[in-house]
């Protein structure tokens, strides 16, 4: 292993040591918060007419109540993780380590995504007795997932750099992330919407990774998959370039 | 063992530290007008100034935390943007601030801290001698956020170091320590020098870049005032002070009575120009003036009288 290789896998480790270090509120909290979800939503609307043909509402939200969920810890994961170092002033070391901008990117973003992975495993076992999906299309599941996790850690990055206290981050979790992912249809098809707020929310990116993990479960989504692919990848290719370029420029964090 | 890390450099004539025309504002604030020094392998290196005068940032800008306006630092010959890779594992820096990571135990901090720089299993030994030497042995499994200042400051140091830098920065290493952990950490640094490890130091108690410090550069607002070996500055001043006491608390007569600085319940501090008023002449004025002496002591200039001097400012809590 090069000097260089070691240096990465220490900060990816550094970084799932802190969420692991805490699971009880990294993971299991976002998982017992989902459930509720689940448990709440499937009462209510029990008995109404399946939202597709021969697939259950209970069945129809577990995909996209776990992206859901993906989209708010990745992005939660890596922002409060910046946002801690630089409070608390330890980002010095990662920044006079020998470490490059991608080396950077790459270790927050796959312990994020490593992060993501455990919710998600920990929430479909944990309706598996009440619920067994299918698992139709597992490599587009799988894509959708990896580029909306690393996306939004890419995006929770970004917020880390820009901002300078934690009522910052708190603002960009609740007027951004929030209530993006919850107009997603998380927990409708878009096609029962208005007419204006169907056409908004096809300009939300997480109604594609939502829409499109939902797809890799049934086979069916509100649009063609190869769309709600283009719209994620997009996204990812475009946060990521914002984010790499702060941290190859030293945006706010090299004064 | 910390053996002789930069002797191949050394060989090449690289200069440990290069600073060549540093420039930094922030906003109206000058806070570095064009710095620009060498630091040979092996020095053991003070770099002094009053609160504000830029020591920090320049640090900053060594590690790489810190974008100078213009100019470039190398370290070891690596510039340290260009090639900041290479600068980063040949340099290690303490910082100012009591930074810490409150995730970590001490030993995993330490451990984590030397893969960054690529330093694997190898490095361990190496983390439990430091461990050993700055007396943290009992803290090892204990968290950062459980440990005291004095011990945080230990861990920093331990941190700068896990890699074997052969340039090490350390930024008022022993402000708010108390005097049992300073003697252990000039002990250490010394030892460190010893090694063949250039030592480059910040600090307000004068006295300690005197003892360990073969040169010395003063920085004030923004700019180097002074840069010289450490006896050779000591020279320069060109005073000695006297202290007196008279007899029956006599008062001085009126020819020298011009050059006392301090006057403390009888005990007078005089201040002679070595040239000007030999000692031997005040001796001859307070006879001839009957004055009989009761108590009498010289002492020589230090680093605190010539700073004072080049900066007019007191360096703050030295004496
Ligand atoms: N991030 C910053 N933004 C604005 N001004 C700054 C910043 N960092 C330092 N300064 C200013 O630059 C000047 C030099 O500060 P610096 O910390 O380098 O001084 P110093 O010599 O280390 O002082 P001390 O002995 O108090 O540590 C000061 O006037 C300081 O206020
Ligand atoms: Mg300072």
């Amino acid at each position: 292993m090069t000097p260089d290789q070691l240096g990465f896998l220490t900060l990816l480790k550094k970084e799932v040591m802190r969420f692991w270090s805490v699971l009880g509120q990294t993971v299991t909290a976002p998982v017992i918060t989902a459930l509720l979800y689940l448990l709440v939503f499937a009462q209510a609307m029990a008995g109404r007419a399946p939202v597709y043909p021969g697939i259950g509402y209970t069945e129809f939200l577990i995909p996209g109540l776990v992206m859901m969920t993906v989209i708010q810890n990745a992005f939660a994961n890596t922002s409060s993780s910046l946002m801690q170092s630089k409070m608390m002033g330890n980002i010095v070391f990662l920044q006079m380590a020998p470490l490059g901008p991608l080396q950077w990117f790459a270790a927050y973003i796959l312990a994020a995504i490593a992060r993501c992975a455990l919710v998600s495993v920990a929430m479909v076992l944990a309706t598996l007795p009440f619920v067994q999906l299918p698992v139709r299309e597992p490599l587009a599941a799988l894509a959708v997932f990896l580029l909306a996790a690393g996306s939004l850690a890419a995006l929770g990055l970004i917020a880390g750099i820009v901002a300078e206290k934690f009522d910052h981050i708190a603002a960009f979790t609740n007027f951004l992330i929030t209530p993006l992912s919850f107009l997603s249809g998380v927990f409708y098809s878009v096609h029962a919407l208005p007419p204006l707020w169907f056409k908004a929310s096809h300009l939300n990116p997480f109604f594609y990774m939502i829409d499109g993990f939902r797809y890799g479960f049934f086979g069916h989504g509100d649009v063609p998959i190869a769309l709600s692919l283009a719209w994620s990848l997009g996204f990812f290719l475009l946060v990521s370039a914002i984010c790499m370029w702060m941290l190859v420029t030293g945006y706010r964090l090299k004064r | 063992m910390y053996s002789n890390p930069q002797k191949t450099d050394a060989a090449a004539g690289t200069a440990a530290l290069q600073i060549r025309d540093v420039r930094k504002r922030y906003g109206s604030l000058e806070a570095l007008r064009g710095v620009s020094f060498d630091i040979a392998p092996g020095e053991f290196f003070a770099l002094l100034g009053p609160n504000g005068a830029g020591k920090s940032t320049l640090i900053s800008i060594i590690a790489g935390l810190v974008g100078a306006d213009t100019g470039s630092v190398a370290v070891m010959g690596h510039d340290t943007v260009k090639d900041f890779r290479a600068a980063r594992r040949k340099l290690g820096v303490v910082p100012q601030e009591l930074v810490f990571d409150p995730f970590f135990k001490v030993r995993e901090l330490l451990r984590i801290q030397a893969g960054y720089y690529g330093c694997g299993k190898e490095s361990w030994p190496w983390i439990e001698e430091m461990l050993e030497r700055l007396d943290l042995a009992s803290k090892t499994e204990v968290s950062m956020r459980a440990l005291s200042g004095g011990m945080k400051r230990r861990v920093l140091i331990a941190q700068a170091l896990v890699h074997k830098p052969p340039l090490v920065i350390l930024d008022e290493p022993t402000a708010g320590v108390d005097v049992e952990l300073r003697r252990t950490l000039w002990a250490f640094m010394r030892e460190l020098h010893a090694q063949g490890t250039t030592v480059v130091l910040t600090t307000h108690y004068l006295e300690e870049a005197q003892e360990l410090c073969s040169r010395v550069a003063i920085l004030d607002r923004g700019a180097v005032q002074v840069i010289e070996p450490t006896p050779q500055l000591l020279a320069r001043h060109p005073y000695r002070f006297l202290r007196l006491k008279l007899a029956g608390g006599a008062q001085l007569p009126e020819s020298l009575r011009e050059l006392v600085t301090a006057n403390v319940e009888g005990v007078m501090e005089l201040k002679l120009e070595t040239r000007r008023h030999p000692i031997g002449a005040v001796f001859e004025a307070l006879r001839s003036a009957g004055l009989a002496i009761e108590d009498v002591q010289t002492r020589e200039p230090d680093l605190e009288d010539i700073f004072i001097e080049l900066t007019g400012h007191k360096a703050g809590n030295g004496r």
